[in-house]
Parts: C-alpha cells; structure tokens; sequence
C-alpha cells in the first residue's frame, strides 16, 4: 500500500515517525535522520531489489542494505518498517526495555532488515565490503548498498575500506555519504575538516558522484548510473548533499539536533511542518 | 605414570592452522581466508596459492578486515581471518565486538604469534592479554589447542561450528604429541594423565610442560592429574570440578596474564562450586621482552619447574 504513494509523501511520513519517535523515546538522533529521509525512501521505495517479506539475513538473491552510521536508526526503522519488514505499530517500542528497536541497530532479537550491529562509527563500509566479496564469489549480479554519515568519515577505517574495495574492484559495492555537514560537536570545518571529500575518494580509485541528496529523482538517477557502470571494475560513492534536520524549520543546517529529543511543544510544531500522509503509527 | 604423550617430533602449531586451513579449502567450499599482510607467518600460503578466488588480502589493515570477515559471513560464507593475536584482538577490539561477537558472525578469529613464545619480536607484539579480552565479549567461543595436531584438529572443527570463535596459537616449535587422527570436540576438556594429590588446568603451550611437570612430581612421588583445557570458553564446568574435588589442589597454567586468563576463570568457577587451594602460574602484571622462546617461558616463570614448584605449593595449603 504504502508503495502506491509518491516518494515524497512518503517521505514526509517518515519523517513525522521520525520526529514522533525520537519524542516518544525522549531520546535519539532527529538530524541526521531527517538529512538521509529521502536518500534511503529513494533507495528503498524505488531502486533496490529487496523483498520485506522473504527477506533473510544472509541477503542471497537480493540486493543487501547495511547502515554504517548506526545513529540513524529512526530513518532505518521507520524506513523498513513502511517497506513492510515489521508492522509500523512497532515504531512505538523505539528505545524501550525490551525492544527490538534498539537505540542503534541490533541484529540480536531478530528485527527483519538489520544484517549487522551498527553504531560505533567506521565499520558498515567494511562489513558492505565483505557482502559484495560475497555476491561476486557466488556469481550473484546483485548490489550491496551502505550508508554513512560525513563525520564518520574522519574515522580512519573508513579509508582502510576505500582502499579495499579499490584493490579488489567491488563494483558491485555502492556507497552513499550523507552529507550534511555537521556533526555532534559542530560542523564538520570547525572539528575536522573532511577537506575535498570528493578528491580524496575518487584519488582512492572510487567512481564519486556528488548529487542533492532531497531531490528524489536526482537521487534515484545516480544509483541508476552506479548501477548501470558495474562494468567499469570501481567501487561507487554517491556524494549526497543534505540539510541536517531537512524540512523542520528549527532543527534545518544546524548540529544542535544532532542527537537532541524535542519536547511536546517543539514535537507539535515540528509535525505541523510536515504532512501525514500513509498514517501515523 | 604412563607414558601416554611422546614428542613425535617439534611443529609451530601455527602450521597446524595452515594444514587445517588448507584442508578445509579442499572440503569445504564456502571457507574463505583473509589476512592482513603476513600470509607466511600464519602459514595460509598453501591456501593461498591453491584458492586463490577465496584468499582474500586485506593489507596492514586489520580493523577493515574484521569488518569484511563479519560481511562476508553474514551473506554466507565462513571466514577465516589471520594475524598476529595482538592485531586481532587489541587493535581491533571494538571492531570484533560490534561486528563479530554482538552481531554474532560466523567468524573465525585465527591469532598466531600469542603470548610470550612470539620471542625476538618483544613486547609490542607479544599479548598476554587476548584471552581476557576475547573470553569477555558474550557469544564468542575461545579455543586455545596445545600442539600442531590439536590446531589442525581444531581449526578443521570450528569451521563445522556455526559462530563466531577465537583460535589462539603460537609460533614457536614445539612438541607434537596428541594423535594425528583425533577429533577435536569444543568445550570438551582432555584428561592427560590421571592423578590423585594435584591438578593441573593447562591451556596451549603449558599442557607439555605440564605433563612434564607431572613425570617431575611423580619422582618425588606426587601424583598429578593433567587436563587441557583447549576450549577457555565455554568452560568444561563440569570436568574442573569433578578433578578439583578429586585432587582438592589445583595449579593453573598458560601463557598469559593471570588477570583474564584461565586460571582467574578457574578460580571463580572453584570459588563459586567447590572452594579449592589454587596457584596460578602465569605472568603477574608485566608486559614481555625480547629473548628466545624458551629462555621467556624460564625468565616469566612459565617452564615445567615452575609448575612443580606451584604444585608442591599448593598442595602444602590443603586444609
């Protein structure tokens, strides 16, 4: 059902689960959540080759997601819960004893969409890495997808990884960087600087693109252009620019709603700037 | 006492992992290797060269190569990842417990090079802390075979045992004397010699030594009981209690800090089930040195005399 909605409503319903949330949690990460919103609804409402029903752990047969910046767990969950790995009445338990929504993702109680643990920052990019090392050995002509943020990228795994996928030419391998430019501590430029981020991955023998991360066909066109340059032995990295906090007018462009809960008040205003579409959870 | 054990001949138990490995590449077509730059010293060349498609070279990257080995088992394969044990523990401790151990992973941590009988190398290189460190992350299983025959026993058991699993040997030679054709059952502990006034837990390098601490003591008319203790967790419960209440005198040996190793966990296991006089023989809180094999094993008191003298110890302080 929720399929035969515009991309961009649903994003707009996932991002009032967002906000809902993070404010039913009294904690958890609204910003970067809301800069990826509509990086991961392209990806999972229209360019991966997924299926919530049968899915399994092991991804055979199917394109593979991994969230490497553990943080943004609400889009994830939010995300797979509307694609239909779990109902959406579950978004509720977000962060509560007992969960299997836990504050970062978790593969321990089983929750359908998660492949790996994710939240100490730098590893999703080795882990996507040794999944694609997989499809190629079995012969498997589909994708393996990750996510990471902009500040995850100072951390130096990340760049070990870059280096592996180069060497060993994981052009089945598609990264995306949501790029926001901010960070808990502030904006990346004043914590460390990422410098020319995209020079340093094509120098790392990347395909990089860098795309508006909030134009859904935008989006939707480069991972179409990954796709189709599989051929070409490199590993891709889609560059998205993105608006930390995206479409709630106080928490846009700024780090302070980083990893920051609204209260009731700010919860209200934030969900009049955004409209219900699917339905609520 | 019998002699049950004799040194067919000095082997690094390192080259038992190569041989275990290389024979899995033969068997088993879903085992991958992966290793960060030292092919040669974890013996894995013979793998290498014969499944080059499923070697996969990580560079001096070892925080990456944890991460893929999770990727790589979780989408179905069953990695085996090498290095030193320093370099696969403590320098990627936080990779191994999101990816391997929290995400529960089928993989195989491969860690030679452990302890003090890394040797020349020194203390950078030489961990005495990697058993603490992998016994308390839940989830994984920690094995830590005695000789050539044992590694290549367990490293071909690990693979039929889906999870993820720490294998921890050693580079040096030395003996080479449990059978060829054993089968090798994880957290199934061994009973070396039989004994009645002492026993000795000994994991690793320490089970010949004490063995041979055992034809020592049997001189001076004591009589030990020797178990190895291959798998550290899950601990064989039940065969430490059942010989610590037999023997009521128990010596611990490993190559390894005493903080986090065997003999502390042996210790709160007795603690708990069966209060029993206990002396650790293990290095007390030091970092290692440069020197040969042997010549450490003597000078951090790890050798078969040190093993007498902590037996004869404890057995002056049963009640």
């Amino acid at each position: 059902m929720t399929q035969n909605f515009p991309l961009s409503e649903i994003a707009s319903q996932i991002r009032r689960d967002i906000v809902r949330m993070v404010n039913m949690a009294g904690s958890g990460h609204p910003g970067g959540s809301l800069s990826s919103t509509d990086i991961l609804t392209a990806l999972f409402f229209s360019e991966m080759n997924h299926d919530p029903a049968g899915w399994s752990r092991d991804g055979k047969g199917r394109d593979m997601f991994f969230l490497s910046a553990g943080h943004l767990s609400p889009v994830m969950y939010s995300v797979l819960a509307r694609s239909g790995y779990f109902p959406v009445s579950e978004l509720a338990s977000f962060r509560k004893l007992g969960s299997r929504l836990q504050g970062h993702p978790s593969v321990e109680r089983g929750l359908p969409g998660i492949h790996m643990a994710s939240g100490s920052l730098g590893q999703g990019l080795s882990v996507a890495c040794g999944a694609a090392l997989t499809k190629r050995l079995d012969g498997e002509d589909n994708f393996v997808f990750v996510l990471t943020g902009d500040g995850e990228c100072q951390e130096g795994q990340i760049w070990e990884a870059a280096m592996f996928a180069a060497h060993h030419k994981l052009s089945n391998l598609i990264a995306m960087t949501d790029w926001n430019g901010q960070q808990i501590d502030g904006p990346n430029d004043q914590v460390m600087s990422l410098g020319d981020l995209k020079a340093k991955w094509i120098a790392f023998g990347w395909d990089v693109v860098v795309a508006d991360g909030h134009d859904l066909e935008a989006i939707k066109a480069v991972i179409r252009s990954a796709k189709e340059a599989r051929e070409d032995g490199k590993p891709k990295m889609l560059l998205m620019k993105t608006e930390m906090g995206r479409s709630v007018d106080f928490m846009e462009g700024t780090h302070h709603w980083h990893g920051k809960a609204p209260n009731k008040e700010q919860t209200e205003k934030a969900l009049s700037q955004l409209k219900e579409t699917i339905g609520d959870f | 006492m019998k002699e049950i054990f004799e040194n067919t001949g000095n082997k690094d138990t390192r080259s038992g992992f190569g041989a275990g490995l290389h024979e899995l590449g033969k068997t088993n077509s879903e085992v991958v290797a992966l290793c960060a730059d030292l092919t040669g010293s974890l013996k894995m060349d013979a793998f290498a060269a014969e499944f080059p498609e499923r070697f996969i070279q990580c560079g001096i990257a070892e925080a990456n190569m944890i991460g893929t080995a999770a990727g790589l088992a979780v989408s179905g394969k069953i990695p085996f990842a090498g290095s030193f044990a320093e370099f696969v523990t403590g320098r990627v401790y936080d990779q191994v417990r999101q990816t391997v151990a929290y995400s529960e992973t089928n993989v195989k941590i491969c860690a030679s090079h452990a302890g003090i009988t890394l040797g020349e190398d020194g203390a950078t290189h030489q961990t005495m802390e990697d058993l603490g460190l992998m016994r308390m992350l839940p989830n994984l299983t920690v094995i830590n075979p005695c000789d050539y025959n044992q590694t290549k026993a367990a490293t071909i058991a690990i693979a039929e045992h889906h999870g993820p699993v720490y294998l921890r040997f050693g580079r040096p030679s030395v003996p080479n004397f449990t059978p060829a054709d054993q089968k090798f059952e994880i957290g199934k502990a061994i009973r070396m010699t039989e004994g009645n006034d002492v026993t000795i837990f000994a994991t690793g390098h320490l089970v010949w030594e004490s063995i041979q601490a055992a034809k020592i003591l049997e001189e001076d008319g004591i009589s030990a009981e020797v178990i190895n203790i291959h798998t550290i967790k899950p601990l064989d419960k039940t065969a430490v209690i059942e010989s610590a209440t037999k023997t009521g005198a128990v010596v611990t040996a490993e190559e390894h800090l005493i903080a986090g190793g065997m003999g502390e966990l042996i210790a709160g296991l007795l603690a708990n089930e069966r209060p029993t006089p206990l002396e650790f023989v293990a290095v007390d809180d030091l970092f290692g040195q440069s020197g040969e094999p042997s010549e450490l094993m003597k000078e951090y008191g790890l050798d078969a005399s040190s093993i007498v003298t902590a037996a004869k110890r404890v057995i002056s302080r049963k009640a």
